[in-house]
């Protein structure tokens, strides 16, 4: 055996590895294809082989040569073999190759299945790792809904190398399995505060990919990424919560106002350059969201636009970029801001990286006002003779284009400059933009009816030098330009000085070179044309052989197109040649036919709104789906299917319905019902009639009345001979406006009556400087588009309807509903998922247990607290101002206050984040602040409080106020206080929802905390959270909220611990035992920061307190003080224990071993429902459910030593009675005596 | 997310490509060819975005490229990532090269792309970003070595120096693609530790 593997492996030393294929590919150059088809061949062989190390050789070497561009797909099979190697080393190689090569439609994917689960769930980390890694690359929607499982479990993996891979693929599982968003994803927010700071990333990660294709879903998560940002030193995890509160911002303004503080200080403090960028970002973002301005706001504008301008002025190009690509996003909502910075942008444009070029441009768009929009054009125009590359050109282009066309033409005050331009731009050669040039061409030409006749004369020069367009043929894409000139000149044919010469030059024959449908234009308004020449030839007394002649020209012109291949210029191409044919043979028989040819296309065309069609309202009663005719039934028409077969079908339906039924309608039927129609649309409201200009009636004044009428103020004259030089009109419109200044002194009140007109045509004048001065050089009088009667405006249908994202789009705040709680299993597979540990669990981590919300909570208790304290201080000040420190009486409204405001009876996320949000404001008027977020509970929570509750209430919250006011320091017992203070208001959520008689299991928790007040004086607060380490069983961590409350500067905070032999602060190296830390930040008034400290435990059987110091410098303006805050550290035995899920047959097994001694407990008089009951030990005592049946639950935890902890939680008529087992006796008694605490304080 | 890393060299030759979604050979070699066009035009002193590359996915995706001595470092990239980020990311990828193949050169990306990959693997997953510390990267990557030659064991012994005797002949070649002497012009790049 050993022989054959030593002999394998000398063998293989000579097969050929990848690096001899590389030097092999190296040593060919001239014919390297021929030589890779060997190697290819060479791999087949050896793919042949029953070596795995041979294969896996074999599929390396293919692997390189996929990246060479070879179609490797043919191996597949293969590569799944050495996927499922039981070595590492080919097991990556194998996977490597799939993840290069395997996708959704690679048909072997489906063998991989079981493979994956099982390394998914090998013992080796790395076996787990590459499958993961691999999955990553091909993950189909078949594996994901397979493996959705295994992979959530892994996201609970003791390895953090595993746990932040499992979390990362699961966005990927998401895309290719919506369903599996909603159960897993309490999980996913809990690895937001994953110890491991790379699991923590990675799951930032997911949700700020999820968050950003449908933020509102996510907004609820804003509490928690806020503590987050405020807490997190990761760069990375920094920018992608930062970039995600960006996206967050615009759906809650209120989350905004939180941010632009810490934002505004991260800005101010941080010295890396991605951080600081993306916070500007986020604050424009803010900013934007924010339309109505708070004072402050103009200052944090300056400070983003000065940090931009310092970026922009950076020598690094990629700062310069940067800045460029923020500043155009501040310029939407404030112009003027950017504007003070033109120089800078217009010297960028001259920049010579075209990246920034082209930011620059961007930037321009909302630099222009209507005193310098002319001179930005011409500098753009001479870019546009300079620049090189197309591509560039022709983003030039579109910017001139956009720039002059925004809002609505709003910054032109002369269309024939703007007109010269257009014209300009069509000499560009090889651009793509011959459309956009063309569509604005009409555009203008259409609404802007004082500018026909000048845009008529241009198109008409342009027909005439169409050669020069069309100079490289159909390639080229400025001939598109040539469409609108031709349908100008045709519509507005009334305009042109020579319609005879343009006619001429729309027939002549190299326009059948054009494309199709640009013939097809010229052919339909030749036809225009020759109306009107022939009117103009009648009307004037001359003889009719002209006019003869030009029927003619026609006649002879047009059988050119009647030969084209493009059915539509063919098919014009031979209507309009016979109709002229008729023509002349009026007209030699002297018949006047001009009125008549002419009618044929009278009427004005109206500028219809690109939506408009989409807009026509369905009119009530009109149910498209439903059938007109009564369908044929199932059964018969597949009869007639199968009949259809062998007869044939068609003869016979025709004779059926058709024929017959025509015959019957004869003339004066038809025109009986043509009139019950036309009254029945006359009356009704909905049906969009036809303009009534489009009716026979010629130069009528009916269709064009609602048009307003123009006033043509020719102060410019209109023709300027030749092709004209946009420069051109620069100057005279330059002199224009000097004389209209000169003008305008002696006409003010004319000029007053002028601008009311303009004021009330044109869109509001924003444009800055003085822009009043500059009227346009014509009251151009600009036509809007029409929409249907009753469309309303909105921006609904810009959405891709294949954004994979759309099916992510779920609602993640409504608690999992029972079907929900575990991910759909495909059914021809029960056995295989059904019995796996991992299906149980699942239902068990899954169920809605408090655990799942406790951030969240966390946090908004937190920040409810804060609220509350800040207006009891601010109350208190008041109080004693007024009437002097000590006073009960004027403390009562404020205690019952307090009670009033317990936490929301029932909870839905959305309120929380209200809640969250509502104590944004709270700058000048905190008590107004909170004020809306309490109020409207009011009523409910004075019902709610228990009687008899109530006095004792009282009795402990008034010492506490007076307490606080003398600045007395006795914490502990306020400790408590609190503590009875926080159940209280959670027992009257719970007595309420009593009283209300609706006692249900869907009943929402109510919101609990962990955070229990440390120590408290006038200057600061702490409160604190103590959990155990997942990490390291010998450690305990102390989360500790300090929040300042006083209105100075609190700096050089030092916390300091009294070790005892069994606990000790864990310093830093080389500190004294006596020595304190420092906390790393300090608190500006009003600010609040967690910090967290680590202490090592040695017996972790008993409960111990550790008295502790803090001690800070309180600074204000003028002096800086010393103070300090004592305080005593209880670390119960709740605090060892680490909430760890476990599967049932585990627990099971677990409680047979006999290893385990037992203890029990009763407690008398829980009214409360017992998923509340379950939610509090798993809350507060760290266990989670196993198995629930009924009012029976067992529960599970593990301490940090790693001892067993199962609880048997039986209730029955008040009465909850605790089994309780342990292989540490000693351990399970303080921790029921905890938790009995715990329930005798409800 | 990132959409594509590609590696190649002054010449336009791939080096490395890594696609994160899928797309045939051919279109492949398409997008290749046309990022090295877009890269390779630019001056060295411009800055290191840049728009365009119809092919993934159009203006949505911006590419953030750097120029190594004779190698291009191209991550193709859409707006969810921050562009100093990445810049920092390829710089963090080319220190890791630097370190697992001591004083790394495009010839140790050229016979051993399969070790790019692996290493790569461990800094992006799936177009997201796994991991930014290089320590840990490093010690993922040398860790996943070790368990290959322990597999690999006696019987490996014979193949390996059998391909010590191969590279002999290895033409020499430039050994450095000068990490040190490419003045990292990002200014105050944050280190993400």
């Amino acid at each position: 055996m050993a022989l054959k593997i030593v002999k394998g492996s000398i063998d293989r030393m000579f097969d050929k590895n990848l690096q001899d294929l590389v030097r092999g590919i190296r040593n060919h150059k001239e014919d390297e294809a021929k030589y890779i088809s060997t190697c290819i061949d060479e791999i087949k062989q050896e793919l042949k082989q029953d070596n795995i190390a041979v294969k896996a050789n074999a599929v390396c070497k293919l692997t390189y040569l996929q990246m060479l561009g070879y179609d490797v797909s043919w191996a597949a099979f293969n590569i799944v073999e050495v996927m499922s190697s039981s070595k590492f080393t080919y097991k990556r190689i194998g996977y490597l190759a799939a993840s290069q090569c395997f996708h959704e439609s690679t048909d072997v994917i489906m063998l991989t299945t079981n493979q994956i689960r099982k390394d998914l769930s090998s013992p080796n980390q790395y076996d787990t790792g590459v499958a993961l890694t691999g999955l990553s690359c091909f993950v189909t929607p078949d594996l994901a809904r397979d493996l959705a499982n295994d992979i959530m479990t892994l996201m609970s993996h003791t390895k953090p190398y595993i746990r932040k891979k499992a979390v990362l693929i699961m966005y990927k599982v998401f895309l290719k399995y919506p369903e599996s968003l909603r159960p897993a994803f309490p999980r996913l927010k809990e690895k937001l505060e994953d110890p491991d700071p790379g699991v923590q990333s990675a799951a930032v990660n997911v949700i700020c990919e999820l968050a950003r294709r449908n933020p509102k879903n996510y907004l609820s998560l804003a509490p928690l990424f806020f503590k987050l940002m405020t807490s997190s030193t990761n760069n990375w995890v920094l920018i992608k919560i930062i970039k995600l509160f960006g996206a967050l911002t615009p759906l809650e303004p209120r989350l905004g106002k939180k941010l632009i503080e810490p934002l505004t200080n991260l800005i101010h403090s941080t010295s890396a350059m991605s951080l600081l960028y993306e916070c500007v970002n986020t604050v424009i973002a803010v900013l934007i969201s924010l339309s109505s301005g708070m004072p402050n706001h103009s200052a944090s504008i300056q400070l983003c636009v000065q940090k931009l301008r310092i970026l922009i002025e950076d020598s690094d190009q990629n700062l310069k970029y940067l800045g460029l690509l923020a500043m155009s996003k501040i310029l939407k909502t404030h112009p003027k801001s950017v504007q003070s910075h033109k120089d800078l942008i217009l010297q960028c444009l001259d920049d010579k990286d075209e990246s920034i070029r082209l930011r620059a441009l961007d930037l321009l768009y909302g630099m222009v006002s209507k005193k310098n929009l002319m001179e930005i054009v011409k500098k753009l125009m001479l870019h546009v003779d300079k620049a090189e590359g197309t591509t560039y050109r022709d983003e030039l282009l579109t910017k001139i284009i956009d720039i002059c066309s925004q809002s609505n033409y709003q910054y032109i005050t002369n269309f024939e400059w703007y007109i010269s331009i257009l014209v300009e731009l069509t000499r560009l050669e090889g651009t793509r933009h011959g459309h956009l040039i063309a569509s604005q061409m009409l555009d203008v030409a259409i609404r802007v009816k004082a500018i026909r006749a000048f845009a008529v004369a241009q198109m008409a020069t342009l027909l005439d030098n169409a050669h020069l367009l069309t100079g490289n043929t159909q390639r080229n894409g400025i001939c598109e330009v040539l469409y609108a000139a031709a349908w100008i000149c045709g519509e507005f044919s009334e305009h042109l000085e020579e319609p005879m010469a343009t006619l001429e030059a729309m027939l002549r024959p190299k326009v059948a070179t054009l494309p199709g449908h640009i013939q097809a234009v010229y052919v339909q308004n030749a036809a225009k044309l020759f109306a009107t020449v022939l009117r103009g030839q009648e009307g004037a007394p001359a003889d009719s052989t002209v006019a003869q002649e030009t029927s003619q020209l026609l006649i002879d012109r047009l059988p050119l197109f009647v030969q084209s291949s493009n059915l539509e210029v063919q098919e014009r191409a031979s209507c309009i040649l016979q109709l002229v044919k008729y023509i002349q043979k009026l007209q030699q028989k002297d018949v006047e036919v001009a009125e008549e040819v002419t009618a044929l296309f009278a009427g004005e065309l109206n500028p219809v709104a690109p939506k408009a069609q989409k807009k026509v309202p369905v009119p009530e009663g009109l149910d498209l789906d439903v059938w007109i005719n009564e369908p044929p039934s199932g059964s018969e028409s597949e009869d007639e299917g199968r009949k259809s077969k062998g007869k044939a079908v068609f003869a016979k339906d025709e004779s059926r319905h058709t024929k017959p039924r025509y015959t019957e309608v004869d003339e004066k039927e038809l025109a009986k019902r043509r009139e019950v129609r036309k009254a029945e649309q006359a009356n009704n409201p909905f049906y969009i009639k036809a303009s009534p200009s489009s009716q026979k009636v010629y130069q009528d004044g009916v269709g064009v009345e609602h048009i307003p009428v123009v006033q043509i103020d020719l102060s410019v004259p209109l023709k300027v001979p030749g092709m004209p030089m946009s420069d051109q009109y620069v100057k005279l419109e330059e002199e224009r406006r000097e004389r209209n200044k000169a003008d305008k002194k002696k006409k003010k009140d004319k000029k007053k009556r002028e601008k009311g007109e303009k004021g009330r045509r044109r869109r509001g004048d924003s444009g800055p400087e003085s822009e009043e001065d500059i009227t346009p050089a014509h009251m151009v009088d600009i036509v809007t588009e029409e929409m249907p009667e009753n469309a309303l405006p909105s921006d609904d249908d810009d959405k891709d309807p294949n954004d994979p994202h759309k099916a992510l789009n779920i609602d993640l705040d409504k608690p999992l509903a029972d079907s929900e709680k575990k991910l759909p299993v495909r059914s021809h597979r029960p056995d295989e998922v059904l019995k796996s540990p991992m299906e149980d669990r699942q239902v068990v981590e899954v169920v809605p247990e408090p655990k799942k919300k406790t951030g969240k909570e966390k946090k908004e208790k937190k920040d409810r607290k804060k609220s509350k304290e800040k207006k009891k201080k601010h109350k208190q000040e008041e109080e004693e101002d007024l009437m002097g420190a000590g006073s009960e009486e004027p403390v009562q409204p404020e205690e019952t206050k307090e009670v009033a405001a317990p936490p929301p009876a029932s909870t839905p996320e959305a309120s929380d984040l209200d809640f969250w949000l509502s104590n944004a404001p709270v700058p000048s008027n905190p008590q107004a602040a909170a004020a809306p977020a309490s109020t409207p509970r009011t009523a409910s929570g004075m019902a709610a409080v228990a009687p008899d509750s109530e006095p004792e209430e009282a009795k402990d919250t008034e010492p506490e106020e007076t307490k606080s006011s003398t600045h007395k320091k006795k914490k502990q017992k306020k400790e408590k206080k609190k503590k009875k203070h926080h159940h209280n208001h959670s027992d009257g959520a719970g007595d309420e929802s009593v009283q209300n008689g609706t006692v249900e299991e869907e009943e929402p928790l109510p919101p609990m905390s962990n955070y229990a007040l440390l120590a408290e004086n006038s200057y600061i607060k702490m409160v604190c959270d103590i959990q155990g380490n997942l990490q390291d069983g010998s450690q305990v961590v102390v989360s500790v909220i300090f929040e300042n409350k006083c209105d100075s500067f609190i700096k050089s905070m030092e916390f300091n611990v009294l070790d005892s032999l069994n606990s000790k602060l864990q310093r830093p190296d080389g500190a004294g035992p006596h020595d304190g830390l420092i906390v790393p930040f300090q608190l500006p008034p009003g600010i609040s920061n967690e910090a967290r400290f680590i202490f090592s435990v040695q017996n972790i059987v008993m409960p111990q307190k550790l008295k502790g110091t803090l001690t800070f410098i309180v600074k204000t303006d003028d002096s800086s003080t010393h103070e300090k805050l004592d305080f005593k550290l209880h670390f119960t035995c709740t605090s060892y224990l680490i909430t760890t899920p476990c599967y049932s047959d585990a627990y099971s097994k677990l409680l047979e071993s006999g290893d385990l001694k037992g203890c029990s407990l009763k407690l008398e008089g829980v009214n409360q429902p017992f998923h509340h009951l379950l939610a509090r030990i798993c809350f507060h005592h760290h266990f989670s459910v196993v198995e629930r049946i009924d009012s029976c639950a067992s529960m599970y935890s593990r301490s940090i030593q790693g001892h067993h902890m199962c609880l048997l939680v039986k209730t029955a008529d008040q009465t909850v009675s605790i089994d309780a087992k342990c292989d540490e006796p000693g351990l399970l008694g303080n921790v029921l005596d905890e938790i009995k605490l715990t329930f005798s304080q409800c | 997310m990132i959409k594509a890393i590609l590696i190649f060299n002054n010449h336009g030759k791939p080096r490395l490509s890594k696609f994160y979604e899928h797309y045939s050979e051919d279109t492949e070699q398409q997008i290749i060819r046309e990022t090295f066009h877009l890269v390779s035009k630019r001056d060295e002193n411009v800055c290191n975005f840049l728009e365009g590359g119809m092919l993934i996915g159009g203006s949505e995706n911006k590419l953030i490229y750097r120029h190594y001595a004779t190698l291009y470092f191209v991550f193709c990239v859409d707006s969810s990532e921050s562009g100093l980020g990445i810049l920092d990311l390829i710089q963090v990828f080319v220190e890791t090269l630097d370190k697992c193949f001591e004083n790394v050169c495009e010839l140790d990306l050229i016979f051993h792309v399969d070790k790019v990959h692996n290493i790569l693997a461990e800094m992006v997953m799936g177009g997201m970003v796994l991991e930014t510390n290089m320590n840990e990267i490093i010690t993922q990557v040398d860790a996943q070595n070790k368990m290959e030659k322990s597999e690999a064991g006696i019987a490996g012994a014979p193949a390996r120096a059998v391909s010590a005797v191969k590279n002999m002949n290895l033409p020499e070649m430039p050994r450095n693609i000068n990490i040190g002497d490419i003045s990292i012009k990002v200014p105050n790049l944050p280190s993400f530790k």
